[in-house]
Parts: C-alpha cells; sequence; structure tokens
C-alpha cells in the first residue's frame, strides 16, 4: 500500500483498527495541547515572517526609487540653486520626476523635532529636493559630478547606504521566521514521537495480542497513526484558531507604519494559517508512522 | 481449509534438525518433527523443559538457532514479519497464559481474528454466536476478560484460536488453571475439532489428560527429554 493509499485508509477511517487500542485519557490531552500550543506559536512565527516579507519588499521598492536632494547654501543662493539644481535633474537620464518640497512639508518633517509651530523661514534649514527615480535608475556618480558644477550646495542622498541594512535586517527577520516554523514543525514531531513511544510501550501486550492473532503491522500501526494524527489536527485546529484570533485583537498599523504594530496577515495571506492543521497532521503521520513501524521492526 | 494445507504438500509444520537456545546452551537440539494435517499430538516433559519454545518454533514466535522450520511449506527464515502474521490466521494458537485485550468484551475478543484480518465481524455474527455456544460462554459473551473465570479464559481462548477455522491449533498447557472436568470439556473441544480435520498439538503434563484423550481419538504423544524430542512409547 502506498503512502497516498494509507492516508486514504486513515480518513476514510477504520473504526475496528482504533478500537484495539485502548483510550489513554491522559497521552491524549498531552498530544492535544502540544499540537495547540505549536499551532498557536506557528500563527506567529508565520504573521512575522510575512509582516517582515511585506516591510522588505516595501522598502526595497520606495526607497530603491526613491532619492534626496540637499541644498545648503547662503539663503539668498538657496533659491537660484534649488532651480539650478532642478534644471539638472530635469535633463537627467534615468529621473522620472524631481520636485522642491514646499515649506508646509519641510515644517511637517520637522515637527516631530521642533513642535509643528516652527518658523521654518527664519531657520537656515536646506532645501530638501525629493527624487523619483524610473525603474532603470540613474547614475548617482555623473549626477553628483553635474550637480556640483550647477548648483555646489546640492548633495544628493541616494539612500542606498541605510535603505540596504535596512532591507538586510527584513529578509533576515523573515528567514528566521520561517526559520522557526520549521523549528517548530521538528518540535512537534519529536513530542508526537514520544507521545507515541510512550503509547506503544503501554500498550505493548495489546500488541504482543494483536500480533498473536494475525495482525499485520500495518494493522497494528495504523490503530495508533490515526488516533495520534485525529489529535493533533484537533489540536492544531484549535491553535490555529486562537493565534488568529490573538492576530486579528493587535492594534491595527498606525500612519507612520510602525513595525511592531503592523504584525499581521493581508488579503490572501489569511490563507495561510489554514494550511497549519493539515500540516500538523501530516507531521503527526510520518512521526507516528515511523515511530510505529519502528518499535514493531524490534518485536519478534 | 484441508484443501489448502493439502495444495501445499502435505505437511504443515516442518521441524528439520531444528536447535534453539537463548542464549548460554541449547534448550532444544536436534528436533526434526512433521506434523501432517489431520493429526492429534500431546507434546509433553517436565515444567521448563522447553515444550512453551518448541510451540513458539511451530507458529514461527521464535526463529531456530540451527536447522530449519517450515510453516506451509515456507522456511520461517525467509518469512517477513506481515509473512508470520498471515501464518497465524491458519495456526490457531491458545496461549498458556491466554491474554485478551482487557478493555473488548470477551465476544469482541474472540472475534478479534476476524476484525485485525479484515472480515466484517457483523457478517460473521452467526459462526460467532455457534461458537460460542458450542464452548459454552454465550451467558458470558458480553463480560470484559477480568471478569471471567480461569475456565472461562481458556475456553474463550480456544474460541479465538478456532473461529478463522485454522488448519492447525496449538495449545499450551490448555488445562493448566482448570478443574478436571472443565479439563474434559475442553478435551471433548479439540478433539471434536481434529475430527472435523484440523491437526492438532496440546503441550500438557497432565498424563491423565492425556490417557482420557486416547479413549477418543488417535493420539501420538512427544516428550523432550534431555533437549531433545522423542516419540513416547505405548506404555504411558
Amino acid at each position: 500500500m502506498s503512502l497516498r493509499d494509507q492516508i486514504m485508509a486513515l480518513l476514510s477511517g477504520d473504526g475496528s483498527a482504533d478500537r484495539v487500542v485502548p483510550p489513554s485519557g491522559f497521552t491524549a490531552h498531552l498530544t492535544l495541547f502540544a499540537a495547540g500550543v505549536m499551532t498557536f506559536l506557528a500563527v506567529f512565527a508565520l504573521a512575522l515572517s510575512l509582516a517582515t516579507g511585506r516591510l522588505a519588499d516595501r522598502w526595497g521598492d520606495e526607497l530603491a526609487r526613491a532619492s534626496t536632494i540637499r541644498i545648503s547654501a547662503p539663503p539668498d543662493q538657496i533659491q537660484a540653486q534649488t532651480e539650478a539644481a532642478l534644471r539638472v535633474l530635469d535633463t537627467t537620464e534615468g529621473v522620472s520626476s524631481a520636485r522642491a518640497l514646499t515649506t508646509d512639508e519641510q515644517r511637517s518633517l520637522l515637527a516631530p523635532w521642533f513642535g509643528a509651530n516652527v518658523p521654518v523661514e527664519a531657520l537656515p534649514i536646506p532645501q530638501l529636493i525629493e527624487v523619483i527615480e524610473t525603474s532603470d535608475g540613474f547614475d548617482s556618480a555623473g549626477l553628483r559630478l553635474r550637480l556640483s558644477a550647477e548648483a555646489p550646495g546640492a548633495v544628493l542622498d541616494d539612500h542606498t547606504r541605510w535603505r540596504r541594512p535596512l532591507v538586510a535586517a527584513a529578509n533576515r527577520l523573515r528567514a528566521l521566521g520561517f526559520l522557526s516554523i520549521l523549528l517548530i514543525g521538528g518540535a512537534m514531531a519529536a513530542m508526537i514521537t514520544l507521545a507515541a513511544n510512550a503509547a506503544l510501550a503501554a500498550n505493548a501486550q495489546v500488541i504482543e495480542v494483536l500480533r498473536l492473532v494475525g495482525a499485520e503491522d500495518r494493522y497494528i500501526a495504523r490503530a495508533f497513526v490515526r488516533r495520534f494524527t485525529l489529535r493533533t489536527a484537533t489540536g492544531a485546529l484549535v491553535g490555529m484558531l486562537l493565534g488568529i484570533v490573538a492576530i486579528l485583537f493587535l492594534p491595527s498599523a498606525q500612519e507612520e507604519g510602525g513595525f511592531l504594530t503592523g504584525l499581521g496577515f493581508q488579503g490572501g495571506q489569511w490563507l495561510w494559517p489554514i494550511l497549519l492543521p493539515p500540516v500538523a497532521a501530516l507531521v503527526a503521520f510520518l512521526a507516528t508512522r515511523r515511530a510505529a513501524l519502528r518499535v514493531l521492526g524490534d518485536l519478534t | 481449509m484441508q484443501k489448502r494445507a493439502a495444495e501445499q504438500g502435505t505437511i504443515v509444520i516442518e521441524l528439520e534438525n531444528v536447535a534453539y537456545s537463548y542464549g548460554g546452551g541449547e534448550l532444544l537440539s536436534s528436533v526434526s518433527l512433521k506434523l501432517a494435517p489431520g493429526s492429534f499430538h500431546f507434546l509433553t516433559g517436565p515444567s521448563g523443559a522447553g515444550k512453551t519454545t518448541f510451540l513458539k518454533l511451530c507458529y514461527g514466535a521464535l526463529v531456530p538457532t540451527a536447522g530449519q522450520a517450515r510453516l506451509f511449506g515456507q522456511d520461517v527464515r525467509e518469512m517477513t514479519r506481515d509473512d508470520i502474521a498471515l501464518v497465524r490466521r491458519r495456526i490457531g494458537v491458545v496461549h498458556q497464559d491466554c491474554q485478551f485485550l482487557d478493555h473488548l468484551s470477551m465476544a469482541e475478543n474472540v472475534a478479534l481474528p476476524l476484525t485485525v484480518s479484515g472480515h466484517d465481524p457483523n457478517s460473521e455474527q452467526q459462526n460467532l454466536t455457534e461458537l460460542l455456544n458450542w464452548c459454552g460462554l454465550t451467558p458470558r459473551a458480553n463480560a470484559l476478560p477480568p471478569e471471567l473465570s480461569g475456565g472461562e479464559r481458556q475456553r474463550a481462548a480456544l474460541a479465538r484460536a478456532v473461529i478463522m477455522s485454522p488448519d492447525v491449533i496449538l495449545a499450551d498447557e490448555p488445562t493448566g488453571n482448570v478443574d478436571w472436568e472443565m479439563s474434559q470439556r475442553l478435551l471433548q473441544l479439540l478433539v471434536e475439532l481434529n475430527r472435523m480435520g484440523k491437526t492438532v498439538m496440546i503441550a500438557t503434563h497432565d498424563l491423565g489428560l492425556i490417557r482420557a484423550a486416547k479413549q477418543h481419538v488417535q493420539a501420538r504423544v512427544l516428550r523432550i527429554s534431555n533437549r531433545r524430542l522423542q516419540l513416547a512409547g505405548a506404555d504411558l
């Protein structure tokens, strides 16, 4: 019988194989509990991975295409240099658009540090120009040279310097999240194997009797495998639902897009946690089957 | 059933120069035996002589440390665990300490060989009822094994051993825990099964039982002594 047939036989149910092993309350509850907790944790690891994934994509996308030019010059020259820089940008290949930030925008950028009523006009603050690149991007070294000729006070900040480590960190977090899911799966397999081994040891006499009356290993194993698979699936389902509820009750992301508050699922990503119980059941199926066949193989 | 055994040659169980050792000296050595279909054997010998070990060699629970054991023509050494399981469906075994599944009723325990071999016990309900009746167990069908008396357990073990209509019945001290009257009833059941064509082997140290059986059936007596299997004389 192939693995697939066995899974089908398991799902279609064979009550008789189930009945021959006596019910065991305590280990059953422990298996349920462990599966529930592990799936609950897996929901968070999944949320973390997907959220940091989104973050990495967004940062990568937005930051890669936005640069800033800062013009520091004596107040009487700022206007002229800004216009000169904008002219240079207009004729630069790879620049999609460029515009000088208005006084209001600059004020709102400074507001978090100086309060809302800063007299921006009275301060010697530099003028900022936002540059949006085309998908091809521009040659930043060439642009710097041209800017230094036309507007000596202009400094190009193409964001790559601080963008790269952030995107790398977000990607690393995403990888760690997926690694956590794998580790949670492994830990669950280990726990279920231990529980299955305990159940097999506790039922040594049952196994002996079944063997005596001509039960094949497959039949004996199925009695245990089915039980642990169903228990794990049930526990995982409860753990997943609790995890989703917990995620739903997280405060939603604020406008600032705080990383912590952005933890959660969006749109189709809600389908991912639904995959966890079947995967947990599959892990339980394989772990118990391996444990059962190994224990049975050691018997005479 | 008879026909199936006949197809495989006339010998159902064959041991050839078999030795068995648990490590530290052989318990049995140079044992040869051929069990023909429909034969009736007693196996006797002092306690600890190796009667149970000998029976285990006959149903594949032990693999000989030397020599060859063949069950229905198959060499035990070449059989997989599942081959052994399938052979057990053709060899009914009554264990000395008849073990049951204590959480299932006696009737379910008797039907267990049907359940594990994929038969639908419901379709065999009539057979089961007749068998329980024949063994005098009908009133106790719903009792759990721990609630049964020694004699009832022995009869239930016998019923479980024969429900698949096996070709061979091996019984290890089937009358060990029961009084004389009950042992006669059990013997009667085994003799009747033998008349239906089953091969029967009973391990016992109860010589009275053997004498009683000889009035009803042509039985051969095998004796284990000094690690060897001998055919005991008629003077028993």
